[in-house]
Formats: C-alpha cells, sequence, structure tokens
C-alpha cells in the first residue's frame, strides 16, 4: 500500500521539500550509444521517469558508424544526477557515459537567429555579428539569418544584445562536447 | 527454414522444456510451429497467468522461464507479469505478436506499441525488424535476463516476418558491448569488508533476495557462521539462511521480527548482501540504522547508495563474493567474544518479543495457524508460493523456511494474483515436492481460470485458501489508520470456492474447524491433481508486529 498511511492531509511545501540531493552545477552528460532504434526513447524514458527535464539534446554520428553520441545537458540545481547516470548504464544499448567536468571540457553549441534589421538597425546588428565572430546567411529585405557557435552563455549574450532590434525566431542546437586533452570522451 | 521453426530452434538451444502461452492472430505461425515443436506447451486461460507461470518456473529452478502471448491484448495482459519480473529480478523471456510491419503504427486491429508500453518495466525489449535477427535476438534475450541481475526481456515479432524463409545458424555469441554486467567484485573491497566485520561489535547480516538468485545460499551460511553473525533476511530472501538456525532472527521489516528490526537499529555494522534497503524494510530512511556502517554487495551498481550510503560497496556475484569474504574472514582469526553482550541483547529481544498470536482453541481458525498447521501437514517440505496480504506476511512469519527456491511470492511489485499461476509453473518445473499455493480469497480471484488449465494439465497444484471474506490486508490499514472506515473491502462469502474448483474439474474442499486442521491438510495433499481448500479463518485479525508507514524500526507496534 503506498504511503502516506495516515489521514493527515500533506502540506504543498512538506511535498516541495521532498527533492533529492542537487549538486547545483549544470551537467553535460556525454553518452555513447549503440547505433539502434528506440535507443533515445530509452534513454529520454529514464529521465522522464524521474521528472527530470532535459534542457538540451543533441544526437550524431561519431567515428565508428555503429556508435552514435547522446549529449544532453540537465540543470543539476533541479536534479540529482548520480542515480540517473546509474540507471542509464543498465540500459543495454549504452556503451559508455561521462559526466563531463565543465572545466575540463570544450562544449559548442550553433545557434540561428532571424532578426528583423532594416534601416539604420541592419548596421548595428551586422556590427554585433562580427563582435561574436557569427556569420550572416540570410538577407533578405527585412530581416537576416545570422549563424552564431559557440558555448550556451556566448548563444545567449547573443540573444540578449539583439533581441531588442526584433528577434523573430531562433533555433539551437544544444550544446555537443568533448573532453580536453588526449584521452576519450 | 520458416523464421517461427528458426524459433523453435533457438528456444531448444536455450534448453526451454517448457513454455506458457495462449495463441491470437498475430503469434498465429508461431503456434503453427509449436504444433509439433517437441517443447511443452502449457495452453493458459490468461496471459497475466501464463507471464506468472513463467515467473513461478524461473524462481522455482533458477532457469529463464518463457511465456506467450499475441500482439495487443494479449501483450497488454501480460504488462503486470512483466513489470512483476522486473520488480523482483525474475529471468524471463516473453514472446509477444505483433500485428505485420506494413500495419505498424497504423492503429490496426490488435496492434499495441508493446515495446513502447513496456520499455520502463524491462530488463531490455527487441522488436524484430528483418527476419534475420530472430535467432540472435532470442540468445541475447536469454543471455540478458539470466545473467547479471536477471530481469524481464521481451521479443516483439511482426506477424509476417515470423513466416519468412530463412537460413538458420545457430547463434554461438553474443554482440552487446554495452552489457557486461561485473561478477567478479573487488578484492581489495573483500579485504575491507572482512576487516570492518572483524571490528564490529554490533554486527547483523542482511540478506535479499539475490542471494537467491546468485544460489549463493549455502556460501551465505558458510560465512554467517565463519562467526556467530546474527542473520536476517528479507521477504524476497526468506529461505536463504535456514529458519530455526541459532543465528536466525526472522524477517526483518514491515512486519518482521522485532529481534531483527531492533538488531538492524542498533547494529554497529550491516552487511548487506543482494538486497535493496527496500522502504518496507527501512520505514523512515532518515532514523533507520542510525549507528551503523555498511556493507553493500549487489550485482546491480546502481542499488548501491540508491536509499542507503554504503561505506563498503562491492559490486558483483554474492556467490563468488560470500566465499572471498569468507575466506578473507577467516584469516583475520577476529576474537570470537566480542559478540557476545551483542548476542545477550538480541537473545533477551528475542525472549522478550517472540511472534506470538491468541489462539482461543475454541474451533476458530486463526489466520495464524492456518499457516502452521499448513507447516505441520507438509513437515515443511513443499514449495509455497503466496498471493499478496495479508496471508503472505502470516506465511512469511509462520513457515520457516529451509532452503532456497521453496518460498515464491510478488515482492517487489506486491501483485495480487500472482500465488496460483507461479504455483502452476512450479509444479511444472519437475521438482519432487509438492506445490502449496497459499492465497487470500481476494487475491486468488484475480488468476483463478487457471485452475481450468491446471485440471486439462493434471498439474497438482494445492490452492489454501484464507478466507476472511475481506480484502484484510486493506481493511487492516483502515482499521489502524483510517478510523475503521472500511470502504470496500468487505468481499462476503463469494464465490464458493468449493463449487468453483468442481466446476473447474478440480477437487473442491471446506475446513472450519480448528481441531481437525491438520489433518484435513494432509488429507487435501494426498488428492491427485488439483485441489483448492476454502479455509475459513477469523475475519478480522491484523498482522503484527508493525512498523507503522513513515515510521522507524524501534517504534515497532503490536
Amino acid at each position: 500500500m503506498g504511503e502516506p498511511a495516515t489521514k493527515e492531509l500533506l502540506s504543498l511545501e512538506d511535498l516541495e521539500a521532498a527533492g533529492g540531493i542537487h549538486t547545483g552545477r549544470k551537467h553535460i552528460v556525454s553518452i555513447l550509444v549503440e547505433n539502434k532504434p528506440g535507443v533515445l526513447t530509452r534513454i529520454a524514458g529514464l529521465f522522464a521517469r524521474r521528472g527530470f527535464n532535459i534542457n538540451t539534446l543533441a544526437v550524431g554520428p561519431t567515428d565508428d558508424d555503429a556508435v552514435s553520441r547522446v549529449t544532453l545537458t540537465l540543470d543539476g540545481a533541479l536534479h540529482p544526477i548520480d542515480q540517473v547516470t546509474k540507471q542509464l548504464h543498465k540500459l543495454v544499448n549504452v556503451i559508455k557515459i561521462r559526466d563531463l567536468q565543465p572545466d575540463e571540457t570544450i562544449a559548442r553549441e550553433l545557434a540561428l537567429f532571424k532578426v528583423s534589421a532594416d534601416g539604420g538597425a541592419r548596421a548595428e546588428v551586422l556590427q554585433l555579428v562580427e563582435i561574436f565572430r557569427g556569420k550572416v546567411v540570410d538577407v533578405g529585405k527585412r530581416s537576416v539569418v545570422i549563424e552564431i557557435t559557440g558555448t550556451d552563455d556566448k548563444v545567449e549574450a547573443f540573444e540578449r544584445l539583439v533581441r531588442p532590434f526584433g528577434l523573430v525566431e531562433m533555433a539551437r542546437t544544444g550544446e555537443i562536447a568533448i573532453s580536453r586533452g588526449r584521452g576519450e570522451t | 527454414m520458416r523464421a517461427v521453426d528458426a524459433l523453435i530452434e533457438s528456444l531448444k538451444a536455450e534448453g526451454v522444456e517448457v513454455v506458457f502461452g495462449l495463441p491470437g492472430g498475430a503469434n498465429l505461425p508461431t503456434y503453427d510451429a509449436f504444433y509439433d515443436a517437441g517443447i511443452r506447451h502449457i495452453l493458459v486461460r490468461h496471459e497475466a497467468g501464463g507471464g506468472h507461470a513463467a515467473e513461478g518456473y524461473a524462481k522455482a529452478t533458477g532457469k529463464v522461464g518463457v511465456a506467450l502471448a499475441t500482439s495487443g491484448p494479449g501483450a497488454t495482459n501480460l504488462v503486470t507479469p512483466i513489470c512483476d519480473a522486473m520488480m523482483d529480478s525474475v529471468p524471463v523471456v516473453f514472446l509477444t505478436g505483433q500485428v505485420r510491419t506494413e500495419l505498424l503504427g497504423t492503429d490496426g486491429f490488435q496492434e499495441a506499441d508493446t515495446i513502447g508500453i513496456t520499455m520502463p518495466i524491462v530488463k531490455h525489449s527487441f522488436l524484430i525488424q528483418h527476419p534475420l535477427e530472430i535467432p540472435r535476438a532470442i540468445h541475447e534475450a536469454f543471455h540478458i535476463a539470466r545473467t547479471g541481475r536477471p530481469g524481464p526481456v521481451i521479443v516483439d515479432i511482426p506477424q509476417d516476418l515470423s513466416r519468412a524463409d530463412i537460413p538458420y545458424e545457430p547463434v554461438t555469441d553474443v554482440s552487446l558491448p554495452g552489457y557486461q554486467p561485473t561478477t567478479e567484485g573487488n578484492q581489495k573491497q573483500i579485504r575491507l569488508a572482512a576487516k570492518a566485520l572483524a571490528n564490529s561489535h554490533r554486527p547483523v547480516v542482511y540478506a535479499g533476495g539475490g542471494v537467491v538468485n546468485a544460489n549463493a545460499a549455502e556460501e551465505l551460511r558458510e560465512f554467517v557462521t565463519a562467526d556467530r553473525f546474527p542473520c536476517t533476511c528479507t521477504l524476497m530472501g526468506l529461505g536463504a539462511f535456514p529458519a530455526g538456525h541459532d543465528q536466525w532472527l526472522g524477517m526483518l521489516g514491515m512486519h518482521g521480527t522485532r529481534a531483527a528490526n531492533y538488531a538492524m537499529d542498533e547494529a554497529d555494522l550491516i552487511c548487506a548482501v543482494g538486497a535493496r534497503f527496500d522502504d518496507r524494510i527501512t520505514g523512515k530512511l532518515s532514523e533507520f540504522a542510525p549507528r551503523a556502517k555498511f556493507i553493500h554487495i549487489d550485482i546491480d551498481p546502481a542499488e548501491i547508495s540508491k536509499n542507503v550510503p554504503a561505506h563498503i560497496p562491492i559490486v558483483g556475484d554474492a556467490r563468488n563474493i560470500l566465499a572471498r569474504l569468507t575466506a578473507e574472514y577467516r584469516a583475520l582469526d577476529a576474537d570470537a567474544g566480542r559478540l557476545e553482550g551483542w548476542w545477550g541483547r538480541i537473545r533477551s529481544w528475542q525472549e522478550q518479543y517472540p511472534l506470538h498470536y491468541d489462539d482461543p482453541q475454541n474451533g476458530e481458525i486463526k489466520p495464524q495457524y492456518m499457516v502452521e498447521a499448513l507447516y505441520q501437514a507438509t513437515g515443511g517440505e513443499a514449495i509455497v508460493t503466496s498471493d499478496v496480504g495479508q496471508h503472505q506476511m502470516w506465511a512469511a512469519q509462520y513457515f520457516p523456511f529451509s532452503e532456497p527456491r521453496r518460498w515464491i511470492n510478488s515482492g517487489g511489485l506486491g501483485t495480487m494474483g500472482f500465488g496460483l499461476p507461479s504455483a502452476m509453473g512450479a509444479a511444472v518445473a519437475g521438482s519432487d515436492l509438492p506445490v502449496v499455493c497459499l492465497a487470500g480469497d481476494g487475491s486468488v480471484q484475480m488468476n483463478m481460470q487457471e485452475l481450468a488449465t491446471c485440471a486439462q494439465e493434471g498439474i497438482p497444484i494445492k490452492v489454501f485458501i484464507m478466507n476472511n471474506g475481506y480484502l484484510g490486508m486493506v481493511r487492516q490499514w483502515q482499521e489502524l489508520f483510517w478510523d475503521r472506515r472500511y470502504s470496500q473491502v468487505d468481499m462476503g462469502s463469494f464465490p464458493d470456492f468449493v463449487k468453483l474448483a468442481e466446476a473447474y474439474g478440480a477437487t473442491g474442499m471446506r475446513c472450519e474447524s480448528r481441531d481437525t486442521l491438520v489433518d484435513d491438510f494432509r488429507k487435501a495433499l494426498e488428492v491427485p491433481g488439483p485441489v483448492v481448500i476454502d479455509v475459513r479463518v477469523t475475519r478480522e485479525e491484523n498482522v503484527y508486529p508493525m512498523i507503522a508507514p513513515g515510521q522507524p524500526a524501534r517504534d515497532m507496534v503490536g
């Protein structure tokens, strides 16, 4: 029989306080998986079962055709990460998992911004693109599409700066990551 | 050959002797192959019965059980046994039919996304996408089900693929780069554990179902008796250590003995073997075993520090680790006298708080006495399965199990209706022991239909129904925690189990008097074929002692 067994009403505060242990930092989890159907669902399902919110998720091939890399980011301030890593290990198609340490990791993402930029605003926007070492990949009469790569901080900084000009839409890939130095991620 | 014939060959190569199932549209090809396959097929009356029977078979033998169902409702009827097998780490391979590949995802007749529905409750699953994959998938499914921490594996086979003509090549290897269970156990950690044990003054060995799964009962006994370590088992571990042994504390947890729970509470070192610190064991987690350090031996690394932080984790096979731990411990030549005081304390609890119940001896059958009568009638020489509820707890308390694989029940999921079909599965596994099912009148009705299977197949299970006309455990909780507002727990005296048994082609008996109970049970055990014994017990009786939910062990009541 499920708890609570008593008739006492549970206060919402008590319910909310019953969370797990949190690390308080962002986690980039790199997962090497067998390139088989359904693997991503199994991984996503594990996170969903614990009520975890995946911030970003990127999947792509690796140097080995049979293996794909899944990179996902989670907010450790919200989610205890340890148990979920152990559970991921139990998935038969998961080969390797790394919870990457931020200072030993190169992480990058690509973002596309559609910004309304006509008249005088266009010059200012283009200046920002230059400062962020971005690229203009499409130019229209009233808008430009800009490509930015970098850490999520950089992408977010760019977003903040162009938003006042009129951000029409934005698409981000989510970070992919690899460890520094010679060893494998 | 046909893919389904390759499937049969693969099953034979895995040593499958018996399967439990029910045919339907999507697995018609498979059933055509079973027509003359030379593997015993038991036609169940409901897929859930087949799934639990496969579990019972697996639990009684340690081999992989096999259950078959068709697509859609056949597969969804297996969801409960699959989840049950996951929770209790039972090795079962489920073979489900699926609609033709061209119908997948179109809401075809009897289509269900079996793989999707079962994803969180399987150890692994295979959706066959090409007929050539079938033999390898079967082989890998058995490998995954039985190795590491055992569990359920599904192979879902679309109907059209099973009709394909393929060359059959026996598969002898597995290609599972992501699946390499750790079995060895780290030697340094084992040495550390031995030292900690030698230095402890109030140790307790806490063993769970993992010991049974690892076939490590003998190694456990060697280890526990390498010194005078007190030993307790979880519900799933009962039989892993002989009840009646001088160092046996009884079961621990919510309805465990006071001696076991108090020993955990005061222990300075707890050595957990194949156990997972379930909430039914720990009670209030923050006050669980507050003085103890923990050695945690488990084959599943995800169990380590899941609920209780382990000071000395050892990941690997319990059998191998226990044997090495015993050797390391013996080499230390620890001072045997150091446990005297601890045993003095334990003995005082045992004397002060034995399991007890009032037995007025006025002819009324107390449910606890019913369990004792069953023990007397069988001499303890039986495989006992149970359903879920009060009768299950009384069986765990009053039927002392001396050997592993003799106590088969649903612990983790707590599945009512588990007992009868699992008894059926255990009974076809070929043991010389009688198989008895101790059921509740509520639970047994959830898979009663398998009596027809037992009658047809001549499977001689003896079903002892502890009939109090209530969903007894829920009633107990309503009595204790919800002001006796008995909401929807009274089942009256329906059905008439004796007539029902006869209608199914089994023998029905009724027991209403305490005085003749043991003799009646002996007679029932002598009757050939399946027998149902309807035992009218005291209607309102509570399972004690009890750790009230969310309370610490030392505050046990009753």
